[in-house]
């Protein structure tokens, strides 16, 4: 019997951590306690799982260490009747269920710093198989066949990027894989790296062969020490074993990995300007052609991919290509992982094949809103995307079909909305986010994302007019036409498409001067309900600005012209007489 | 922008310098592990990095001013990154920023008065379905609400001096 407790960020943020060490406390020396990665369950956390050989019999939910000895005693008698509080119910399995499960195939079900877990699983055995008898163009017709693209954002299908690299002039080739992930409300590839690394080191090596490099590098965010860490020692073993290095597996092949820490620059995430952060300079894009598969990294031939798009390459290997395309659309082959999250239900981690519609997702594997509320729309591909409302929930998932709705696949994140979400506060909220990353290189995106955050700005305050519906769509085109690079050329997504949809919430930002959503905080009113005013005159003693007035046990009011709008006697009110209009 | 206070033991970058100065494409890599042992960067170890890399001050500032994750004036002990991110702003990060600030008397970027703590809004924490999160000198707490953090707060405070 193994027992596993998840420990991917989320788990030891929810306290995994300290119900493994119950545990370890709790069970015999010689139970086999172990950590695995990342279940994807996430607002389950913590998760134990007991496993007899390869099969779960167990998973137990919101554990705490209290439940530590029980759990303990189910294990020594091996009668789980006593911890039934704890099993997961069967709705809830349905989460994993509808899902296919290829990058992630790893996460939750091996011990990420163990690389013997990763090989009983098949780890490996396709690097086996492509440094011992393959060649490189047969390993490309492979991931041609598969109809692999980038999961990065862009979508680019990977062989052609490997073929480019591949045959391009010079001696010295680098690969690089884009562990940035910048996305802020995503965090599939956290997850690969906590859960996985060796898969991500394979399907690494397995490129590197391919174009012929012989140095990578893993460029990662610094807000993820956990997955710098788990990468490290899995980098470790994977040279101790031979399968990184001089001569892998004793062929004549030899690939370094290194890892380098960014040091948060959302621009980075961008290929060129990545490149240019290796280097040691200031991120700015640089102007393509040439493509980093002429001249990247020190202007010698490079490839760069995102984590699952390498984590995807050694189950293609080992399975066929044919196999992965069989999954998905026409235009988008085999699966893809979103970060479910916002006021979803089940917010985790989620891996479907590509054309399941939007609905699927948010219903049948998240269950749909929290709290009862009505779901309003759904944000794909964060600063770079857009919002997609509830009315096009029907739409499915792959590349064309997600960009025809304004929006884009993005690199994962999908990011649930309820009536209680504004619309333009959103667009707002990503548009201070890309003034403040652009990297100033162009003129377009670094003033026009300030000019369009200042009309948004002036909306959410009430003083909005008119004519800024237009005067924002301009400067929209203006900063997509004018902007050299991804950022700038995208930044305007987020306005544009909840212009599109959602209209009527800027007209009533604008014209009723009125916040449906009840959001913005400068088109709130507050006042007291007479019918449920005590008069005990709290609000009054905790108002910082004196707007209340009124006599002991008889109804106050809020002077309008004096309030801030704080909310301090909303909260304040033990009688619910404070109404937020 | 710099603080001169203290002197800096400018020797403690020595190792880190001999290292890696003659490497090229290390700058960030200097500054990140400069800044981990002082905390910042203060303006002596700059010109420490200038004089073995040979790169000039004023372009080590422009590209150390580029990234976020350089500081030029000292922390706290206990550095909350509090996260800003899509998902945490859906689920209510202003709260949680309110709160903090009501706590402890600080906003982003500042450090409370007895030097115990500093706040920076980051982007994205990735433990975006555990949202609203935050971080604390590398450990991660979500499902965040204000009395929460509170509690969080006033638990790290209690201990504050060891
Ligand atoms: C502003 C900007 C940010 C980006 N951020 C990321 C990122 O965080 N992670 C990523 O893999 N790709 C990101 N990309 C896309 C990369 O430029 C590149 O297309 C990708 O890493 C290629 O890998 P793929 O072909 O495997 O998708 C970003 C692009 C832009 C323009
Ligand atoms: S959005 Fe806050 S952790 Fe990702």
């Amino acid at each position: 019997m193994k027992i596993l407790v998840g420990e991917g960020s989320c788990g030891i943020a929810a306290g995994a951590g300290k119900v493994f060490s119950a545990l370890k406390k709790a069970l015999p020396e010689n139970a086999r306690l172990e950590i695995t990665g990342c279940i994807g369950m996430c607002w389950l956390e913590p998760i134990v799982d007991i496993y007899i050989g390869n099969k779960l019999i167990e998973r137990l939910v919101n554990v705490s260490p209290k439940d530590a000895s029980l759990i303990a005693q189910a294990i020594k008698t091996n009668d789980f009747s006593v911890v039934s509080d704890l099993r997961i119910s069967s709705s809830e399995r349905g989460f994993y269920e509808k899902q296919t499960r290829i990058a992630l195939r790893n996460c939750g079900v091996i011990n990420p710093e163990n690389i013997d877990d990763y090989i009983k699983n098949g780890g490996y055995e396709s690097l086996k198989k492509v440094v011992l008898a393959m060649t490189a163009q047969e390993v490309l017709e492979e991931i041609k066949l598969s109809g692999l693209r980038g999961r990065g954002g862009a979508g680019f299908p990977t062989w052609f990027k490997w073929n480019a690299a591949k045959d391009a002039v010079g001696d010295e080739r680098y690969l690089i894989c884009n562990a940035d992930e910048g996305d802020p409300g995503a965090f599939m590839d956290r997850a690969v790296i906590e859960s996985d690394p060796h898969s991500l080191i394979e399907g690494m090596l397995i490129g590197a062969f391919v174009i012929g490099a012989k140095e990578a590098v893993v460029y990662i965010r610094a807000e993820y020490p956990l997955a710098i860490e788990r990468l490290k020692t899995a980098i470790r073993q994977a040279k101790q074993r031979g399968f990184l290095g001089k001569n892998i597996l004793g062929s004549d092949f030899s690939c370094l990995i290194r890892i380098k820490a960014g040091a948060g620059a959302f621009v980075c995430g961008e290929e060129t300007a990545l490149i240019e952060s290796l280097e040691g300079n200031r991120g700015m894009p640089r102007i393509k052609p040439p493509f980093p598969a002429q001249s990247g990294y020190w202007r010698k031939p490079s490839n760069i991919n995102n984590v699952e798009t390498f984590a995807n390459v050694p189950w293609i290997l080992l399975h066929g290509g044919g196999k992965y395309s069989a999954l998905g659309t026409e235009d988008g082959k085999g699966t893809k992982v979103f970060a479910l999250t916002g006021k979803i239900k089940r917010g985790g981690l989620v891996e479907i094949p590509l054309g399941k519609t939007l609905r699927e997702v948010i219903f049948e594997i998240g269950d749909g809103i929290r709290d009862n509320k009505k779901i309003k729309a759904v944000q794909l591909g964060g600063p770079s995307g857009g919002c997609i409302p509830e009315s096009l929930f029907d739409t499915v998932i792959d590349y064309k079909s997600l960009s025809e709705t304004g929006a884009i696949m993005g690199s994962g994140g999908m990011v649930v909305m309820d009536e209680n979400t504004c619309m333009v506060n959103m667009a707002k909220f990503f548009l201070d986010f890309t003034a403040k990353e652009s990297c100033g290189k162009c003129t377009h995106c670094r003033i026009g994302t300030k000019r369009i955050l200042e009309i948004l700005e002036r909306i959410t305050k009430g003083e909005g007019r008119l004519e800024d519906i237009d005067i924002l769509k301009e400067l929209c085109f203006a900063v997509k036409d004018g902007s050299l690079c991804g950022l700038g050329q995208t930044a305007p997504n987020p306005v544009l498409t909840t212009l599109n949809y959602f209209l009527d919430e800027y007209e009533a930002h604008i014209v009723d001067k009125k916040c449906p959503a009840g959001e913005c905080i400068a088109l709130r009113a507050y006042e007291i309900k007479p019918e449920k005013c005590t008069g005990c005159t709290l609000c009054a003693k905790k108002c910082p600005v004196n707007a209340i007035s009124g006599k002991v046990k008889q109804t106050h009011i809020i002077n309008q012209d004096l309030c801030i709008k704080c909310g301090e006697c909303h909260s304040v009110c033990r009688f619910d007489a404070v109404k937020v209009r | 922008m710099f603080e001169k206070s203290e002197t800096i033991d400018v020797s403690l970058i020595k190792d880190i310098l001999e290292q890696y100065a003659s490497q090229p494409g290390s700058l960030i890599t200097i500054l990140q592990k400069a800044q981990d042992i002082y905390g910042y960067l203060p303006e002596d170890v700059i010109y420490a990095i200038s004089d073995k890399t040979g790169i000039p001050p004023a372009k080590i500032i422009g590209i150390a001013t580029f990234y976020a994750q350089f500081r030029f004036t000292p922390i706290g002990k206990y550095l909350i990154m509090l996260c800003e991110g899509t998902a945490c702003h859906v689920n209510g990060s202003k709260l949680i920023l309110k709160a903090i600030h009501d706590k402890l008397g600080i906003s982003d970027g500042e450090t409370s008065e007895d030097g115990l703590f500093s706040l920076k809004t980051v982007a994205c924490l990735g433990c975006c379905s555990l949202s609203p999160a935050m971080m604390i000198n590398g450990e991660t707490y979500g499902a965040l609400t204000p009395e929460k953090v509170s509690v969080i707060l006033e638990e790290i405070r209690s201990k504050g001096g060891d």
